[in-house]
């Protein structure tokens, strides 16, 4: 008996046909529908590596001349690095999810009704303590596992804001104002249960596309396991990778004079802050302290940055479009930002 | 994307992140702090690949070299993962400095905290530039008072064509790294250095102060009596 799930969302595409295999036999599978492309091999890219190896023969940084190059490259790398072990975590507690839980787990653990689903998704997410790298995985390996998608988005949304290590960086980067450790709180579990319930009442299942899974329903249990981690790292992580480099692009271009301007302006600042917490793509454990050093903007405005940032960010909605597809990031990214800067304004009016 | 590439790029990308990890080198783009976290997501990461390679060569002998079934379409997207490793391995950018310290305003905000502990034993006292900013902008120098202090950070060019020294703080990865700028004031200050160079300042605490045009926050200036020229630490940001 085996607990591997099966696929069950609407739309997944089949799996294409075999293709017809050159001779050699030490590749099985070539760039499988790849638009004609030439085939690129593992061992192709051994080789062009191993040939840039030799030409540099070490770490030169010297190869990025000028400095903002050099910058980008930085913080690219840096991106990375600090979300390489989320990642893995997030990937990691996914395949775990969809091999080793039994789908009637969810069944028990949550409640029937959906539209109660959300707020109890909601508030689990305050126990994973991660950003939100870890959290697009997870949440799609709830929905395969046949969680309603309407709280797997709430998951979505709050695990990253809500959690213990998120807010007490926030109470750090805010010392003498715990308030906006409770605004931040309860703006982030306000606007991920009000996106599950708009999920519910105007959300279509078909905009949702998890990519396809046919090798987990045949495979024992450690070896489904390790073909959940393989596709998620390079299918998330690729993303996140598409994400970084824009956000890094982001961090070297935008003139950080424009700010002062903008900050005079309250409504204009909370928008400013809102475009802002999306273009950089911090992660939620460090944008507090981002956050907090931009005291020329209000504490609403501020508030808005750390409540969109670990919602909607330029990686985040790389790495959505990756696991949901892009019609679903299309629709739920714009979305969250509205109610995100909605709820952030109210907070911010009420308790800060 | 096939099975074998995708397992390679796994290697690959594990393997960077244990040789920065197990190295300095991650000091560049990250807090300290993450290591152990950096050291068993690359363990994960190379096992991954391991079984990834050791699957696929076994599906490809069981099927004895003429079946092979599973030709499903991978995310082409995955060969960016090359590029972090491209990065780590053939680049490896340095630490941010004077050039990103130049771009942002210096970052003071967090840190206005009213009570100040005495400072550190000693004579100099080492500080960072961090804390001493604090001091001399938040504390207008109280906990300073006559007593010198030792900083270390790197140079950098004033929009006056002064130079400062700074330092960049970092709370997660270098994408939130921001500076802070000390102006340096007195004859002893040093001259015709160029950006990023890395000296040790000594010196007393003044009431001078400009204003960074970048975010309209203070820059506090430092007195300096001796400086001389040091190896950039080990680990570049403060904070």
């Amino acid at each position: 008996m085996t607990t591997v799930d099966r696929e069950t969302a609407p739309g997944v595409v089949a799996p294409p046909a075999d293709h017809p295999e050159p001779p050699h036999h030490h590749r099985p599978a070539g760039r499988a529908g790849g638009g004609g492309r030439g085939r690129i091999g593992s061992v192709e890219v051994l080789a062009v590596l191993l040939v840039l190896r030799v030409v540099l023969r070490a770490p030169n940084p010297g190869a990025l001349s000028s400095p903002r190059l050099q910058t980008w490259t930085t913080v690219f790398v840096a991106i990375m690095v600090q979300a390489t072990p989320f990642l893995v975590f997030g990937v990691a507690l996914s395949a775990v999810i969809a091999v080793f839980v039994p789908r009637s787990f969810w069944a028990r653990a949550l409640p029937r009704h959906p539209a109660l689903a959300v707020p109890v998704a909601s508030c689990a997410g305050v126990v994973l303590p991660g950003c939100e790298c870890a959290s697009v995985p997870v949440a799609g390996s709830l929905m395969r596992s046949g969680v309603t998608p309407a709280a797997a988005l709430a998951f979505l949304l709050a695990a990253p804001a809500v959690n213990p290590i998120v807010l007490a960086s926030t109470a750090v980067a805010f010392p003498g104002r715990p308030q906006m450790v409770v605004a931040r709180a309860v703006a982030s579990l306000i606007v991920a249960m009000a996106m599950g319930w708009l999920w519910l009442r105007w959300g279509k299942l078909d905009w949702i596309r998890l990519p396809a899974r046919p090798e987990l329903d045949d495979l024992a249990r450690w070896r489904a396991f390790w073909a959940a981690v393989r596709h998620d790292i390079m299918h998330a992580g690729g993303f996140l990778a598409l994400g970084a480099m824009a956000a890094a692009t982001i961090n070297v271009v935008v003139p950080k004079q424009w700010m002062q301007t903008i900050a005079d302006n309250p409504a204009l600042g909370v928008l400013a802050m809102a475009a802002l917490a999306i273009l950089l793509s911090i992660c939620s454990e460090a944008d507090a302290f981002v956050a907090a050093s931009m005291s020329q903007f209000s504490l609403t405005a501020r508030l808005a940055f750390l409540v969109v940032g670990p919602m909607v960010d330029l990686k985040l909605v790389s790495m959505q479009a990756g696991v949901f597809g892009r019609r679903f990031a299309m629709r739920f990214a714009p979305a969250t930002v509205a109610v995100a800067v909605l709820v952030s304004v109210l907070a911010g009016g009420v308790l800060l | 994307m096939n099975r074998q590439a995708q397992g390679v790029v796994l290697l690959l990308l594990g393997g960077a992140v244990l040789r920065a990890s197990l190295s300095d080198l991650y000091l560049r783009y990250v807090r300290q702090g993450l290591r152990p976290f950096l050291i068993c997501a690359g363990i994960v990461l190379v096992i991954a690949a391991i079984m990834t390679l050791w699957y696929d060569l076994r599906r490809t002998l069981d099927a004895g070299g003429d079946e092979h079934g599973h030709g499903h379409r991978e995310p082409g997207v995955g060969w960016l993962l090359i590029l972090p490793v491209l990065g780590l391995v053939l680049v490896a950018p340095p630490a941010l400095g004077s050039y990103a310290a130049g771009q942002s305003g210096t970052a003071l905000g967090s840190q206005q905290l009213s009570d100040f502990p005495p400072l550190p034993a000693g004579d100099p006292a080492q500080i960072s530039v961090l804390d001493y900013a604090s001091r001399a902008v938040f504390d207008e120098g109280h906990s300073i008072g006559p007593r010198r202090v030792q900083l270390t950070g790197f140079i950098m060019a004033a929009p006056d064509g002064s130079t400062y020294l700074a330092r960049m703080v970092l709370s997660c990865c270098a994408a939130d790294a921001r500076p802070v700028k000390v102006g340096l004031a007195g004859d002893g200050a040093p001259t015709g250095l160029g950006p990023d160079t890395w000296v040790q300042v000594t010196g007393t605490y003044t009431a001078q102060h400009t204003t960074d045009p970048v975010n309209k926050e203070q820059i506090p200036f430092l007195t300096v009596t001796e400086w001389h020229m040091t190896k950039a630490p080990k680990n570049q940001y403060e904070g």
